[in-house]
């Protein structure tokens, strides 16, 4: 069973390299461009056919130690 | 003293904090992160340098090394530890440590000498210093932003559980002489109990007054105290 994990920072921590990006894309004309916050992704492939079994298991991954809960957020979905 | 040094794929600044400790005539073992358990140790060090090629997080692999589950243990019984640098990143990923080290507010690496401010020097690993002392220490690091709540940096001001500030060579704490953005130019922050410390910048480079200058080496020989 194949899940997706999106990580985020959280609203109030400070985004550096998301601003940079932000700032590059305004550079380079892209005027509408209102905020640009940047995450990281996984895709996870695990060994249960159970689906709710298999979201816990893949909750546990997120905070055990794909996610620093200080100062990230995350997102699973079912792919 | 007995003394040991926690090596990870990607430690860089063991072999410095060796020599630092030889010195001062500690007992060290160097200590590698796959063993399961510890020498006895009144001193643990986390070295500095790129654990794992800092992947994921700086420090976050590090944290759930075999070793570090006896880190863990023996910190929560007492005993000293100290984590510099990448260290320092590791120890807030286990969670000895409150906070998180985000990256450098301008995202440079910031390799240079600083200038620090002892803030508290009631702890084990400050005593040889003064109050108010500038120091000049080295830092090498991308990510050094300490980033905490605000509750948590309330009571790191209250209880006194800052040892270090970045400041100028005169001493002044403002945003101008913080190298990294880090909240209230923190440069260094206890556990509670005052038996953990990290620190971003690396006192064991300055202990030779012909090579670097030897700021660092009261932070050593505190510890003997």
């Amino acid at each position: 069973m194949k899940f997706s994990v999106k990580v985020t920072l959280k609203k109030d921590v400070l985004d550096p390299q998301g601003k940079v990006v932000q700032q590059t894309l305004h550079n380079m004309g892209m005027d509408t461009l209102n905020n640009l916050r940047q995450g990281k992704y996984f895709e996870i492939d695990i060994n249960e056919n159970n689906e709710s079994k298999a979201q816990i298991k893949v909750e546990d991954m997120c905070k055990k130690l794909l996610v620093n809960l200080i100062i990230e957020d995350f997102e699973i979905s079912k792919i | 003293m007995n003394s040991s040094i926690i090596v990870f794929p990607g430690s860089n600044c063991d072999r410095d904090i060796a020599i630092a400790l030889e010195k001062l005539h500690f007992k060290n073992k160097m200590v590698w992160h796959k063993d399961t358990s510890l020498p006895k140790s009144d001193l643990i060090v986390i070295p500095g340098g790129f654990s794992y090629g800092d992947y994921l997080r700086s420090g976050a692999v590090a944290a759930k090394s075999n070793i570090l589950n006896e880190v863990i243990k023996t910190a929560n019984d007492g005993c000293l530890v100290l984590g510099i640098c990448n260290g320092f990143q590791i120890l807030t990923e286990t969670g000895l440590l409150k906070g998180v080290l985000l990256r450098n507010k301008n995202l440079k690496f910031l390799g240079k000498d600083v200038y620090v401010k002892t803030i508290n020097t009631d702890n084990k690993f400050c005593n040889k210093y003064k109050k108010d002392q500038v120091l000049k220490f080295n830092i090498a690091h991308n990510e050094g932003n300490y980033f905490t709540s605000s509750d948590h940096l309330e009571k790191l001001e209250d209880k006194n559980l800052i040892p270090f500030k970045y400041c100028d060579d005169k001493g002044n704490i403002n945003t101008e002489n913080n190298p990294n953005g880090s909240l209230n130019n923190i440069a260094g922050i206890f556990n509670d109990k005052k038996n953990i410390l990290g620190m971003m910048p690396h006192p064991e480079r300055m202990i030779d007054q012909v090579i670097s200058g030897d700021d660092g080496l009261n932070l050593f020989a505190s510890l003997l105290d």
